[in-house]
C-alpha cells in the first residue's frame, strides 16, 4: 500500500476507535488519535511476517508501550483479519479479549502485556535481543508515548539497548505534548529529545508523525541503516497531534482518557468522512 | 556445614546450561554475589550484564521469554522484588517464562543490614497470580528446585536464596516431590506433647537442631521442610496438624504473607486446628548485626525456636 491509501486507512480507522470508544463508553481517544497513523503505516506496509493464520516465527514484532491507545492497535488488528470486525464492540467488556489495555494471554499477537508506562521498551528489547541471539531476521518496533518517557526504566532501557547494539530494534515516540495533568512541557518537560536519545546512544530521526511519506521514509532508513551494518538502535520521534483527526479533541487535553458520547462520535466520524471524502 | 543456596545455584545453573541452550542469564552487577559469575565464564554470549537497573533487567527478561528462552534474573531479594511493578505486568501478568532469583535472604545475611535484606519478598512474590514461590532449604534441594524450573515448570517462578552456608540436610537418594511438604525430623513415639514444625530456607536447619534440644526435654517437636510456598501443601498440612497440641512455623522472613501466613491460611480452612505460632520477622526492618544474634534476637536461632515450645 502507497503512502496515499494508507493516510486514508488510517483516517477509516480513526472512524474505527471512535465508534468501539463510544459503544465502551471509557477509553483514550487523544491519544489513539495521534498514534494510529504510524501503527497504521507499520502494520500494512513495514511490517513483515504477519499474516493472519501464518504468523511466522521470524515475523516482525509490535510492542504498545503506550498501553492505553491500544484502540488504535484493535482497530487494525480487525482490518489485518485478527480480530472479527464485529469484536470491537466488545472492548473492555467483561469476557472480552479486548481489555483495556494489551494483554498478551488473551490476544498474543500485541506480544507484551503493557499499561503501566515505561515498560515496553524493556519487552521489545528483551525480544530482540533474543531474535539477535537466534540469528532471526526479525524486527522489533515499540511505539511509546512522550509522557511515558518521563518513567526513569525508559531511560534504562535507553542505555542498555544501544550496550547490546540492537539495531534490530526500533522504537517511536508518540510526542503529542500530552498527558492528563496538561501538557508535557508543563508537566514534567523531557525535551531536548533528539540530543537526549542520541547521548544514550541511539540513531535518532524526527518527523512529522502524520504525514505518511515521513513516516514510511523513517521506517525505510531504519531497516535499510540496519541492514548496511549500523549497530545502533533506531529512535524515530513522531511530531504528532493528539486527537488528530477530530476538530474538537485535536490539541484537548480533557480528550486523553474520555470516550465520545453520541453525539459527539457523529460529530467525528462526519469531520473524518469528510477528510476521507478529499484523499 | 554445607554450601550456600546461592552457591548451590550458581552451580546448578551452570550445569543446566549445557544441556539447555534455551537459558539465558541476566544480571544487575551483582554476579559474583548471585553466584551468576559461574554462568558467565561458561557461557558469555548468553549472559546479559544490564547493569545497576533491575526494573529494565526484568523487562527485557520477559522479552527474552517471549523469544523462547528461558531466563534466570538474579539480584539480591529485596532489590529483585523491589521492581514489583515489572514483576506484576511485565513478567506475571503476561505469563512470561522468567526465573528470578532473589539472594541474601533475610536478617541471615547479618552485617549489610536492612537494605540490603529481602524480608517481604515472599508475600509480595506469593500474591501475583501466576507466580510459583521457592525457598531450598541446602544445597542439594537447590538443585532439585533447579532442575525443576528448567524441566517441569511452566511461567513465572521466584527462587530465594541464602547468602550465608546452611547445613546439608536432605535425605540421602529422597525423591523430589515439586510442592509437597517433606518430613526432616519424625516425632519420637514418646513424648508429653507434640509439637509440629514446619519451617523454609535457613530456618529449617535451625528447626532441626531445636527439635533436637526438645527432645532432651522430652517434647517431641517433627519438623517439616517447605521448600514451595506457591502452591503450597494445604493438604499435608491439614494432615499433620491433626492431634499437634502446638504447630509453629520458622522463617527468615516476615511472618506477615510469609510462610507463616501459608500454613494460617491452610489451617484456617478446618474449625478445629491446633495453636499455631509463627516465628519469623515480626513487622519490623532488618538491622546490621551478626546472623546468630539476629537470629536470636528475632526468636529464630535453634536456641529461641525451643524456648518458645517449652514456654506454650
Amino acid at each position: 500500500m502507497q503512502a496515499q491509501e494508507l493516510a486514508k486507512l488510517a483516517n477509516e480507522l480513526r472512524i474505527d476507535i471512535i465508534e468501539m470508544l463510544m459503544e465502551a463508553k471509557s477509553g483514550h481517544p487523544g491519544g489513539s488519535l495521534s498514534a494510529i497513523d504510524i501503527i497504521t503505516a507499520l502494520w500494512f506496509h513495514e511490517m513483515r511476517g504477519i499474516e493472519p493464520g501464518r504468523l511466522a516465527d521470524t515475523r516482525d514484532r509490535f510492542v504498545l508501550s503506550k498501553g492505553h491507545a491500544v484502540p488504535a492497535l484493535y482497530a487494525v488488528l480487525a482490518k489485518k483479519g485478527f480480530i472479527p470486525h464485529e469484536e470491537l464492540k466488545t472492548l473492555r467488556r467483561t469476557g472480552s479479549r479486548l481489555q483495556g489495555h494489551p494483554d498478551r494471554v488473551r490476544m498474543p499477537i500485541v506480544e507484551a502485556s503493557t499499561g503501566s508506562l515505561g515498560q515496553g521498551l524493556s519487552v521489545a528489547q528483551g525480544l530482540a535481543l533474543g531474535m539477535k541471539l537466534d540469528k532471526k531476521p526479525s524486527r522489533i518496533y515499540c511505539l511509546l508515548g512522550d509522557g511515558e518517557i518521563q518513567e526513569g526504566q525508559v531511560w534504562e532501557a535507553a542505555m542498555s539497548a544501544a550496550k547490546f547494539e540492537l539495531s534490530n530494534l526500533c522504537a517511536i515516540v508518540d510526542c503529542n505534548n500530552g498527558q492528563i495533568d496538561g501538557t508535557v512541557d508543563s508537566v514534567m518537560p523531557v525535551e531536548p529529545l533528539v540530543d537526549k536519545w542520541r547521548a544514550f546512544g541511539w540513531h535518532v530521526i524526527d518527523i512529522n508523525g502524520h504525514d505518511m511519506e515521513q513516516i514510511l521514509g523513517a521506517f525505510r532508513e531504519a531497516r535499510m541503516v540496519a541492514e548496511g551494518g549500523e549497530t545502533k538502535p533506531f529512535m524515530i520521534l513522531a511530531r504528532t497531534v493528539k486527537g488528530k483527526g477530530v476538530s474538537f479533541m485535536e490539541n484537548q487535553i480533557g480528550w486523553h482518557g474520555v470516550a465520545p458520547k453520541a453525539a459527539e462520535a457523529a460529530k467525528a466520524k462526519e469531520e473524518l468522512t469528510k477528510l476521507i471524502g478529499n484523499q | 556445614m554445607g554450601k550456600s543456596t546461592r552457591q548451590a545455584f550458581g552451580e546448578a545453573l551452570a550445569k543446566l546450561g549445557e544441556e539447555h541452550s534455551e537459558i539465558v542469564v541476566l544480571e544487575a552487577d551483582l554476579a559474583k554475589s548471585t553466584k551468576t559469575e559461574l554462568f558467565m565464564k561458561k557461557f558469555p554470549e548468553r549472559f546479559f550484564e544490564m547493569g545497576i537497573a533491575e526494573a529494565n533487567m526484568i523487562g527485557t527478561a520477559a522479552g527474552l521469554a517471549f523469544a523462547g528462552k528461558i531466563p534466570f534474573c538474579a539480584s539480591f531479594a529485596c532489590f529483585l522484588t523491589g521492581r514489583y511493578d515489572t514483576i506484576r505486568l511485565s513478567v506475571a501478568y503476561a505469563g512470561a517464562n522468567v526465573r528470578l532469583i532473589g539472594t541474601h535472604a533475610g536478617v541471615g545475611i547479618g552485617d549489610d543490614g536492612h537494605s540490603q535484606m529481602g524480608i517481604e519478598d515472599v508475600a509480595l512474590m506469593r500474591a501475583l497470580p501466576t507466580m510459583g514461590v521457592f525457598q531450598p532449604m541446602d544445597a542439594k534441594e537447590t538443585e532439585h528446585i533447579m532442575e525443576y524450573l528448567v524441566k517441569g515448570w511452566k511461567g513465572p517462578a521466584y527462587v530465594r536464596l541464602t547468602r550465608q552456608d546452611l547445613p546439608d540436610l536432605y535425605p540421602a537418594g529422597a525423591q523430589f516431590k515439586p510442592g509437597k511438604l517433606m518430613e526432616i525430623v519424625p516425632h519420637a513415639s514418646t513424648g508429653q506433647k507434640k509439637v509440629v514444625c514446619v519451617a523454609t530456607g535457613a530456618g529449617v536447619g535451625e528447626a532441626v537442631q531445636a527439635s533436637k534440644l526438645l527432645a532432651a526435654q522430652g517434647i517431641s517437636m517433627s519438623v517439616w521442610n517447605a521448600h514451595s510456598l506457591k502452591p503450597f501443601d494445604d493438604e499435608q498440612t491439614l494432615k499433620i496438624a491433626q492431634g499437634a497440641s502446638l504447630f509453629i512455623t520458622v522463617e527468615d522472613h516476615s511472618v506477615i504473607g510469609g510462610l507463616g501466613s501459608c500454613v494460617a491460611e491452610a489451617l484456617a480452612k478446618t474449625s478445629a486446628h491446633p495453636k499455631l505460632m509463627k516465628l519469623g520477622i515480626q513487622d519490623q526492618f532488618g538491622e546490621s548485626g551478626e546472623p546468630f544474634e539476629l537470629y536470636e534476637k528475632h526468636g529464630i536461632s535453634a536456641g529461641a525456636i525451643a524456648r518458645t515450645v517449652m514456654e506454650h
